[in-house]
């Protein structure tokens, strides 16, 4: 495939001896949005913190087998750099409580001890709350602290923290689920502006989430890939009986 | 049975009053203290007395000076010592939680708050006041400090009494920052040690600068290491290889000699020792409460 971006083949991971990746295998294309879904427990966050290596930070986690940003072993390269390339926005809100709202946003460059100039790091952050969807909201207190935006607001803060690396691809870890609905709207709104620079592959809980932002959706249970497929596809016509079975809510 | 209501709600009511008259009377010991010390201190008190040393015995006047001076080099020393090394165990130990050195050095630090003050001090005493040459046949490696009691030897007392509490204070810190912070830091490729220094401690640093003060205001009126240590002097030095005064240790000094002047020297200082310890811990409160990051 020539236009794919993020591709695994074989890849598990562990925590400790629990085997909680089981021989992944997946190519995921650029600027897309893809969503990853299964029932807890099933592996899809720890194989979503494999691809940008936070995996690993867990002690005793360990992982194996080929996963690829282009086509470099993400692997093999610096965790330092993967991380440049691949953000992340978490499942909380997690803005830097000592930082303004301003700083978090170039808190990338500011706590990694990169020298911007000035005009650019202004530059920087117009562009990156806008493109989060929050320049309007903050323009004019980007000198208060991030913690005092509501939750939908702090979350938007964190997209706009992870686009200012200008990263190739962003990983989202349930990024709705502390968020109330107008928030979680405003949020998913953001996903199908972002993929026009951005490839966005998104853990979600939430089938309706899954079907109303992605292009594709990839299906894990118990630690497998069981399936992954265009949404529409996938919503409407499962090949896997599993799929179907958790689509049509006979396990969760 | 019918139940004696009258009785029961008589019993609570008594009870109630004991606690609250127990809660009461734990405030009088404090309250008298500070009120003997004040009123025999705060007359002693004005700008001669602390800026002059104390007088000779028949002379009237003198002053702390030296002790004031004496304890604040000292104390400055400990700091520069304990601050640095408690700071970073602190961190290992929050950070590393569960790991066998963790465990080990934590039961070490516990052990070590445990140690009486005067046990600190004769061992210091013994380390770095007493003379000792270590033969190495080709050189001789001589304790540059011994000899003569000495500031350092106090500061050295001191900062080993100081360094259990800036741990325990910072470790508890930084506990109690989410891993969701780190978690954010990490994810923009921030290296480990940056995190570390930009992140998790500027976001504990209330915490670990009230345990820092609360470690001072400890130490400040620690007076048994002090005897074999820093000793004492009635001159202004600061010559940190030599005797050096501290306000404990002038105390001690004058408030055992048979002189009505010295005496009143000692309620003087007392009353100096008690404000430091008072502001340290109102300056604590208020640091804890304005700098608090809100998570």
């Amino acid at each position: 495939m020539e236009n794919t971006i993020v591709s695994a083949s074989k890849f598990n991971a562990w925590f400790g001896d629990n085997h909680v990746v089981k021989d992944v295998s997946i190519g995921i294309e650029k600027n897309q949005v893809i969503a990853v879904m299964g029932p807890s427990g099933c592996g899809k966050t720890t194989f979503l913190r494999c691809i940008n290596r936070m995996h690993e930070l867990i002690p005793g986690a360990t992982a194996k087998g080929s996963l690829k940003l282009y086509n470099d072993e993400v692997y093999t390269m610096n965790p330092i750099y993967v991380r440049y390339k691949i953000g992340m926005v978490f499942q909380r809100p997690n803005p830097f409580p000592n930082l303004s709202i301003y700083d978090n946003v170039i808190a990338g460059y500011k706590l990694n001890g990169l020298k911007v100039a000035k005009a650019d790091q202004d530059n920087i952050v117009e562009k990156s709350l806008t493109s989060a969807a929050l320049w309007k909201e903050v323009k004019d207190s980007l000198h208060k602290k991030g913690t005092f935006l509501s939750g939908g607001q702090q979350q938007r803060l964190c997209i706009a923290r992870a686009i200012a690396m200008e990263p190739e691809v962003i990983l989202f870890d349930e990024p709705t689920s502390a968020l109330d609905p107008i928030s979680t709207s405003s949020v998913e709104q953001l996903f199908h502006e972002l993929k026009a620079n951005y490839t966005l592959i998104i853990v979600t809980h939430n089938m309706q989430q899954a079907a109303r932002v992605s292009d594709k959706t990839a299906f894990f249970y118990m630690g497998e890939l069981v399936e992954f497929d265009d949404t529409k596809q996938m919503f409407t016509a499962p090949s896997d009986v599993r799929t179907q079975n958790y689509i049509t809510g006979r396990f969760s | 049975m019918e139940p004696r209501i009258g009785l029961r709600n008589t019993k609570s009511n008594i009870f109630k009053g004991v606690i609250v008259f127990f809660a009461f009377v734990i405030t009088l010991p404090l309250i008298i203290v500070l009120l003997y010390i004040i009123k025999q201190g705060v007359t002693q008190v004005n700008w001669h007395f602390l800026t002059h040393v104390p007088a000779p015995v028949g002379e009237t006047g003198g002053g702390i000076a030296n002790a004031l001076v004496g304890s604040i080099i000292i104390i400055a020393m400990s700091s520069i010592v304990a601050i640095p090394i408690g700071m970073l165990a602190g961190i290992y130990l929050s950070e590393n939680p569960g790991t066998k050195l963790a465990y080990y050095s934590g039961l070490c630090v516990d052990i070590l708050q445990g140690v009486p003050s005067i046990v600190v001090g004769i061992v210091v005493y013994f380390w770095v006041v007493k003379p000792w040459v270590i033969d190495l046949g080709v050189v001789h490696i001589k304790n540059p400090f011994g000899g003569s009691f000495s500031a350092v030897s106090g500061s050295i007392a001191l900062a080993i009494m100081m360094m259990p509490i800036v741990i325990r204070s910072t470790e508890q810190t930084l506990r109690l920052l989410p891993p969701s912070l780190k978690e954010a830091a990490l994810s923009l490729g921030v290296p480990y040690h940056r995190v570390i220094i930009k992140v998790i401690i500027p976001c504990g640093f209330s915490g670990i600068l009230s345990g820092i003060m609360l470690s001072i205001a400890r130490i400040i009126g620690e007076t048994a290491p002090l005897l074999f240590t820093a000793f004492g002097s009635p001159f202004l030095s600061y010559a940190i290889g030599k005797p050096m005064e501290s306000l404990p240790h002038l105390i001690y000094t004058y408030a055992t000699s048979p002189y009505d002047d010295w005496h009143n020297l000692a309620w003087g200082a007392s009353f100096i020792l008690l404000m430091f310890v008072l502001i340290l811990n109102i300056v604590t409160k208020v640091i804890t409460r304005k700098w608090k990051i809100q998570l």
